[in-house]
């Protein structure tokens, strides 16, 4: 069963933003949203994790065919679905431990004590999940992407998904900031999930991970649409000649008005 | 959930739900309400047979009630005519020895809030307040042995004239406010505790404070006396359940810290929504020792409150902890004061203010520091954590600094959580009250690793408990 985003047209700021997207993410599968700086893939990836900061004004949300459009986004997370951010904020005072126990409770259905630790083996799954993002243990004792730079956001991210297990996952820009070992680990995660069944919404600007892992479909977003989609000869045309030669060819208009 | 925290937990948390048992009476209770004036003051001084001495101060700190002006900046309280509610409940109750003795429907009050457990577990001694009147003491064997004296009130002003009257409101003059007056002038309850010269009690006393009642006032005294070098730890909870109207509390508190003596008060606050509660805190602090406050103001619709050390002796101490949380409709306006006469003194004020749904916290902080309390160091730190645009946090501290050689800083921050930070969190699974929790632990944990086991885990669970509540679906 898929993750759909079926005719969403969506506002932030008051601004129009998502002007009729349909999507589906299947199960297994590894579908990469491509698109211009702008284009609205974040608005995107945040309507559909339920972000209030997003309204949305026509068309909905389902998760293995049931409708998620008025469920908080923690409710969401309970039927699989995570949202990793392309700019994670600060959360002061919050161990990342703090958060991945209670998050991995939540996930699990053991919410009655958020912050109990019922699983003795949560610690060495915390730890694992850091190494796997090359990150230290000492991190996790750390407070939630405070001091951290681009790259280790991203890896807390990561590190995060792998703890909380979901069986949908949007990553928004894995890949900015991150050095070219970043971006093998990145590929390297996005190809064990798949292996693992889950189903990866992988929004980026760049072709340059599809070498560690290679998209099942590509769909490309400009102005709030879906404009094209296919298979890797988008990202080969978008790697050849840039954004602004596919929107001529499509016949669309590139800028934001 | 262990089994102490829970019971914990009961004692402290118990206000939303907290009903009186049924059965439950006070018809046969002996009111004093009314008018506050010399009659009636004169009339709860002969219900408690009480000797002359102690009437004069009374009807003084009458005389200064009525003079003195009700401060200007006390907002919150209009629904509050003192010359409308009870002033003195004394409930159908003598005083119990043996907590089985106690009336069983004042008994069951009493069970409802765990504490039998903990008395059994926990504390060296406790004391249990029922309206006006101390219902239950009890007294661990060590205390007797070490000649550790714990008392009601009333009856050390009977039996100990000459320690009382030397200690009496002579660390919190009645002259000093408009409600310390009042209390002065009314009082009734609480606690009388004298260490001697070297006891250390390992475990903790408590006194535990209950209103049943509408429309009435408590006006609890506590009087704790450290003799040199001795240590004991003070645990003050209280709790109420919901009325339909408001009740008012104007307690006080009183410490001497002798040469060498460490004492620390630690105050769980978490009466029900409709209190009005003014307190009254203050120690004194001699050379060597040192005093910590810890203020945990929960619950009530309004509270004042300021613990305050004053700093007489030299190389004295004293930190002050407040941690108040404004969830809803509630005001807290709370502080902290410290006066440093002493030299070498050094004092540490550190304030924690929660404000969310409309809640509205005020910091209100004094340092003095006298000329002569030479190389004294004192610091405060205001932390404010406001959840939401409807709450609100405010901070006034003052210094008066006539010491040249003394040292003093503060610092105030004021963070906010934002819409990002809590979808950042709902997106990893947690309802916006569960985001909200840990934020607010996170604000709150150099405090709560610095407290005692026990109150740490307690505030822990009142602010999960708060703020799970709220926004959250799940
Ligand atoms: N809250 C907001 N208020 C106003 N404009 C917004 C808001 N959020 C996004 N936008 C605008 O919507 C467009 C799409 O943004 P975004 O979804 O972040 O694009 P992308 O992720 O593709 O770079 C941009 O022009 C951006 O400035
Ligand atoms: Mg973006």
């Amino acid at each position: 069963m898929p993750l759909v985003a079926e005719g969403v047209e969506a506002e932030a700021g008051g601004k129009v933003i998502l002007k009729g997207v349909t999507l589906e993410l299947r199960e297994g599968e590894v579908l990469a949203v491509m698109g211009p700086n702008g284009s609205g893939k974040t608005t995107l990836a945040n309507v559909i994790a339920g972000s209030p900061s997003v309204s949305l004004k026509k068309g909905r949300i389902l998760i293995d065919g049931e409708d998620v459009t008025e469920l908080p986004p923690e409710e969401r997370v309970l039927r699989g679905l995570m949202l990793l951010f392309q700019s994670p904020p600060e959360i002061k005072g919050v161990k990342l431990s703090t958060l991945m126990i209670a998050s991995f409770n939540k996930r699990r259905g053991l919410s009655s004590d958020l912050l109990k630790v019922t699983d003795p083996s949560i610690f060495s799954k915390m730890r694992s999940s850091l190494s796997v993002v090359g990150l230290s243990d000492e991190y996790l004792y750390r407070e939630v992407n405070v001091g951290f730079s681009g790259g280790e956001k991203k890896r807390s991210e990561l590190a995060q998904a792998m703890m909380l297990d979901p069986k949908y996952v949007i990553m928004d820009e894995p890949d900015s900031g991150l050095d070219i070992d970043g971006l093998r680990v990145v590929g390297e995660i996005i190809s064990r999930m798949k292996r693992e069944g889950k189903s990866v919404l992988l929004i980026t600007h760049y072709t340059r991970l599809f070498s560690t892992v290679k998209p099942d479909r590509i769909s490309v977003l400009m102005r709030g649409r879906i404009v094209a989609q296919g298979g890797m000869e988008i990202a080969e045309e978008i790697d050849r000649s840039g954004y602004s030669k596919l929107a001529e060819r499509l016949g669309v208009e590139l800028n934001n008005d | 959930m262990t089994e102490e925290k829970r019971e914990a937990i009961r004692r402290f948390l118990p206000s939303p739900e907290l009903k009186l048992p049924e059965g439950f009476s006070s018809s046969g209770y002996f009111i004093i309400k009314g008018k506050v004036e010399k009659s009636l003051v004169e009339e709860i001084s002969r219900a408690k047979n009480e000797p002359e001495w102690m009437l004069k101060l009374r009807l003084k700190a009458l005389e200064a009630y009525e003079r003195l002006r009700f401060p200007n900046w006390v907002v919150g309280v209009e629904e509050l005519n003192i010359d409308e509610i009870a002033h003195y409940v004394r409930p159908d109750a003598g005083l119990a020895r043996s907590w089985e003795d106690i009336p069983e429907d004042i008994r069951k009050v009493y069970e409802s809030l765990r504490l039998p457990e903990a008395e059994k577990r926990a504390l060296a001694g406790i004391s249990f307040q029922f309206e006006s009147e101390t219902v239950y003491l009890g007294i661990k064997k060590l205390l007797e042995e070490k000649k550790v004296i714990m008392l009601p009130m009333e009856e050390a002003v009977q039996r100990y004239p000459d320690i009382v009257k030397q200690y009496f409101n002579k660390i919190f003059p009645y002259a000093e406010h408009k409600f310390a007056a009042l209390h002065t002038a009314l009082w009734s309850g609480g606690v009388f505790v004298y260490v001697p010269k070297g006891v250390r009690i390992p475990q903790p006393v408590e006194a535990f404070f209950f209103m049943a009642s509408a429309l009435e006032g408590q006006f609890e005294h506590t009087l704790l006396i450290a003799d040199e070098n001795s240590e004991i730890q003070f645990i003050e909870g209280c709790s109420a359940p919901m009325y339909k109207r408001y009740s008012f509390h104007d307690g006080m508190v009183e410490i001497y810290a002798h040469r060498g003596s460490k004492v620390k008060f630690v105050t769980l606050q978490n009466w029900s929504g409709n209190v009005i509660n003014f307190n009254n805190k203050r120690a004194i602090a001699e050379d060597n020792s040192t005093v910590q406050w810890l203020e945990g103001s929960v619950g009530s619709r309004v509270s004042y409150v300021y613990p305050s050390t004053i700093l007489r002796g030299d190389n004295s101490r004293t930190s002050i902890y407040t941690v108040s949380i404004s969830n809803g409709k509630k005001l807290k306006d709370t502080g902290a004061k410290i006066i440093a006469l002493g030299k070498n003194a050094a004092g540490k004020i550190v304030s924690k203010s929660i404000s969310a749904n409309g809640g509205t916290n005020i910091y209100r902080g004094l340092v003095r520091i006298s000329k002569g309390s030479m190389n004294t160091v004192v610091s405060s730190s205001c932390d404010s954590l406001i959840l939401d645009r409807e709450s609100k946090s405010l901070t006034y501290p003052h210094n008066q600094i006539e010491e040249e050689t003394a040292s003093v800083s503060h610092e105030a921050k004021t963070g906010t959580i934002s819409e990002e930070h809590l979808f950042y969190m709902r997106s990893r699974g947690l309802t916006e009250g569960e985001a909200k929790s840990l934020m607010v632990l996170g604000f709150l944990e150099d405090v709560l690793v610095d407290i005692p086991f026990e109150m740490a885990s307690v505030l822990n669970s009142v602010v999960q408990l708060e703020f799970s509540k709220i926004g959250g679906t799940g």
